[in-house]
Parts: structure tokens; sequence; C-alpha cells
């Protein structure tokens, strides 16, 4: 885990540059967050990354693409339109959140691939 | 007087009555649910589309595994209403528990994506994590002449994580043995970034699928199937074409779970991933495929959760702290094909590693590594699920995961330890 300056904030991040406290984000690092990947907030991404960021609160975990499909009524297909190429991963990113599980194990420590990804400055 | 419900009884529920009903004494009442009395031992699913196993040989009764001393109720559950400590049978019939032991593990949803339970269904689309479709796609394997062959998961989490894989390097030999290799391209469709989740085992698997040629479509979100066109649509409008599909569905657990607002989006029950008690309601706790601990679905994520659930059980039921912890340890052999196998080993903490995994007597086993011990442990695994794990006798593999003969990668030694520690 290092700190970062992302505009004038200070926060802490891990190996491929998602905030590791969820206290230290607010909206506007979410707008720097999201342009970092190339991403221009619209009305259509704060409820995703709204809905992400209190069901974060409530169940400790990311929610997958399914779960928010399921609980905040925004359709798989939209996601992949606003947070395009990986995005259960983009938009945990811009939320402030650890990358869903969404998978079958979790793991100690970064990869080395995770590793490269952080030099080249977040993910694409 | 105390009740003990087990709804379920396949793996999870079966080696659970076993070893509580030891530990447990007579005042104990001990009743398990299930709706039939087909026990199927589902690894051997992967076996019978290459009629290396008949379905005849992975199906015992299921009654025969349960003990004296506990009630089998046959029926199917409509609802758990856990204010009034009751689990409600379709057919009206009631049945009262002073606590619950959710294992009705998960199940394959072909309804869930669109066009897959069309017109192609046992088609050219097949699934086999089913008795009658992993029979179906024996017949259709053995008709199948050339053509596109693609491999496909809807999305994680599934039930086996390797089948798909192990599927894969069997099709792959079978074509091969057949001397039909060239007339048929094979693809390998899946939600994940690469051929697995974790950095040395992907890395590992993704070689062997590139050494049998076959072509991995990564980061693939199936959105419908487009039946005429026999065609895989993604998300992002990717496009995969087959003659054969071998799918695995999207993996849900059962739905009186959702109607009774037990379970969470994919009807998995929420639970505390080291003790297994759910996290809504005291007096319930989920084991096997039924909960959503963040490991494999698997029969040995069963096996050594129930190890730590039923010391915790004794200790919460008479209202001490649970001094058990699981690690969500789970261990794997992976079919490769031509009579080899590997072996991965890994839990919350750490990923499936190389090295070698110490047992007495059969082992070492290769990990990450194909040899034909790991074949023939895979094969011998069948009589001991029977005779050993479903009875709940004891098994010389220790609950927890061990870093005993596991190689670290280079710089990852320092965060492993802390991370155990």
């Amino acid at each position: 885990m290092t700190v970062t300056t992302i505009g004038a904030a200070q926060v802490h991040v891990d190996a491929e540059g998602f905030l590791t406290e969820y206290g230290e984000w607010n909206e506007d690092l979410g707008s720097q967050l999201a342009a970092q990947i190339g991403i221009e907030l619209t009305d259509a991404h704060w409820r995703v990354i709204r809905f992400l960021r209190e069901d974060y609160a409530e169940q400790g975990e990311t929610a997958t693409l399914r779960r928010v499909s399921t609980q905040a009524g925004i359709p798989v297909k939209e996601l992949f339109a606003l947070f395009p190429g990986k995005p259960a991963k983009k938009m945990a990113y811009v939320a402030g959140l650890p990358k869903p599980v969404g998978c079958v194990l979790s793991v100690a420590g970064p990869s080395r691939s995770s590793e490269r990804t952080a030099r080249r400055g977040g993910i694409r | 007087m105390q009740r003990l419900l087990v709804l379920g009884g396949g793996t999870a529920g079966t080696m659970v009555v076993n070893k509580l009903r030891r530990r447990l004494d007579s005042q104990w009442q001990i009743t398990v649910v299930d709706q039939d009395d087909a026990h199927v031992y589902q690894p051997g699913y992967l076996f019978i589309p290459f009629g290396i196993y008949q379905p005849s040989e992975v199906v015992r009764s299921r009654h025969r595994f349960i003990p004296d001393g506990v009630e089998l109720v046959f029926g199917e559950i409509d609802l758990v209403d856990p204010d009034a400590n009751e689990v409600l049978l379709a057919d009206g019939r009631r049945l009262g528990y002073d606590y619950l032991i959710i294992a009705t593990g998960t199940m394959p949803r072909p309804d869930q994506t669109p066009g897959m339970l069309g017109s192609q269904w046992r088609e050219s689309i097949f699934d086999f994590f089913s008795l009658d479709g992993a029979t179906a796609l024996a017949a259709a394997l053995a008709e199948f002449d050339s053509g596109r062959v693609v491999v496909h998961t809807v999305d994680m989490p599934i039930k086996c994580p390797v089948a798909p894989l192990e599927f894969s390097f069997l099709a792959e030999a079978y074509f091969r043995h057949r001397g039909m290799r060239d007339r048929v391209e094979l693809t390998y469709a899946t939600p994940l970034p690469g051929a697995f989740t974790q950095p040395v085992a992907s890395a590992q698997l993704g070689s062997m699928l590139d050494e049998r040629k076959i072509a991995v479509e990564p980061d693939f979100m199936v959105e419908r199937i487009d039946e005429e066109r026999k065609t895989l649509v993604s998300y992002d409008e990717r496009e995969i074409p087959f003659d054969l599909l071998v799918t695995i569905p999207l993996n849900m657990g059962a739905e009186y779970l959702a109607r009774s607002g037990l379970g969470d989006e994919l009807n998995y029950v929420p639970v505390d991933k080291y003790t297994m008690l759910s996290k809504a309601h005291p007096g319930i706790f989920a084991v096997g495929d039924a909960n959503n601990i963040p490991t494999s679905k698997a029969g040995s994520v069963a096996h050594f959760g129930v190890d730590v659930l039923v010391g915790n059980f004794c200790q919460y039921v008479e209202g001490k702290e649970m001094t058990g912890r699981f690690d969500g340890h789970a261990n794997c052999f992976i079919e490769s094909g031509d009579g080899k196998g590997l072996l991965i080993d890994f839990n919350y903490d750490t990923e499936p590693l190389t090295g070698s995994y110490p047992v007495p007597v059969f082992g070492p086993f290769g990990l990450l590594k194909e040899n034909a011990r790991n074949h023939w442990g895979k094969l011998a695994f069948r009589w001991m699920y029977w005779n050993v794990l479903l009875p709940g006798r004891p098994i010389p593999l220790p609950a927890h995961m061990s870093m005993l003969g596991k190689h670290q990668p280079r710089g990852q030694e320092t965060a492993a330890t802390e991370e155990q520690s």
C-alpha cells in the first residue's frame, strides 16, 4: 500500500491504484479518478457510483455487475456502455472501492502483473 | 429436546449429519430434508461425456449415507421462516427447528441466459453439470465429426471452477485420440481476464491451453445466444460462432432462499466467512456451495468447512464463543488429458502455487504440475468420496491449508507471512 497524490488530495492506494480507505473518497476525487481512465462522468455514471458507495457501506463488499443490475435496476448492457471494456473494475476504481471479488478466490499480496499495471499508472 | 434441521442431503449436508450425530447426545433430534433419494458423485460429471464413466457409476441412494438416528425427510422446500423457526415444504408440511444448517448447494440455471434454453438446447448447446446434460453430451460428442467446439462459462462463481478447463483438456485429447483433432477448432470463452483467476495458476493453465492450440477468449460476458446463427453474443458485442457449445450456465443457489429473503442476488446465504454463521439470523448456518464465502464452490471446501463448522456448532449451542476459523481451504485435482492431472491447493489468503502437496502413504502430489499420480488420485477419489468422506470418517488431510512444500513467488515471501500473522 502506498500514498499517492490525486489532484490536491493525498490518498492511500493499492498496487493497482485502487483506493484502500473508504473515507478518503469524495465526488471530486471520483471525477479525477474517472478522468485518469478516460471517462467523463455523466448523471448515468453517478447513479452507478452512488449506488456502489452506498451498497459497499451496507455490505462491506463491492457489488458485482449482476448485483448492480438486480439491486439498482441498471442493465449490465448499460454498465458496459458507461464503463467500456472492464466495467466491474472501472466502476470500483472510480468509486474508490476494492475490486469486486466476483471470482472464486481472494489472494495474498499484489501479483506482479498488477504491480506492472500500477507502474504504468492505473487501469486502462 | 433440541432440534437441528439440515436442508440438503448432498455432499455438505451428509457430512454434517454424520459428524454431528456422533457429537450431539440423544437429546438432539436431527432431521435432513432433500427432494429425492439420488445422491450424485458430482466430480464424475466431467467423465461422462467422454465415456470414461457411465451415468450409473456416479449415482447412489441418498438414504444409504444418512446414519441411524437421523431422520431423512423427502420433500421440496418452499420457504424458511426464520422468525417462526420453521421450514415449510411445498406439500404443506411444517418442520420446526431450534438450529438450521442450510446445505442446498448451487445449480446450473440455463434459463438465465436468453436463447440458451431454446431450439438448440441439447441439439448443439449442452451443459455437463447435470446427469441428463452430461449423458446427452456423450452422445453428441460421439457423433461429432468436425467444426467449432466452444467451451464457455456464463459467469463466476461456478461449482468446481476448474471444470471448464478440465473439459477443454479432455476434449482436446478425445478428438486427438480419435484422429480428428485437425478437423476441430477449440475455443475457451471465459468471463475472467485469463485461463483462471490467480496469477501463478492462470499462467500455468493458460500455457497448457496454448500448447493444445485451444484459443482463449477472455473477459467474455455473454449477453445472449443467437439460436439461428448458433453464436454467443457478449455485452460488448463480440461474437463467437459454434457448431457445438459446451456451456456452464449461470450457477445460483436454491430459489426458496430468495423467497425466504435469505439469499443475495445469486441466492447464496451471506455468512461470516470464518464461522459460516448467517450474518442476518442467529441459529442459522450455511455450509458448502450454498453460502457466499469468497473461495471455490467445491467438495473439498465443503469438506474442510464442515470440519470447522462441526466443532463451532457444538460450542455455539452451549453459548460458548466459537473458536474455529475457516481459512477458505480448497484443493482440486485438474484432469489434463492423456492420463495425467494437476493438483491445486489454496485458501482465502494464498493463491494456488507450485511445489508439492504432502499426503501420508499416497503422496506427495505435485502442485500445478502434470503427472499420472494426480490423475490416479482423482480417479481414486470416487472411492474415497463414498466410503470415507460422506460417512464423515477421518481423512489425513488437515482442514487448514499449509505452506509446507509450496514454492512462493519471489518477492512475496514477506507479504504472505504478514497476511498469515
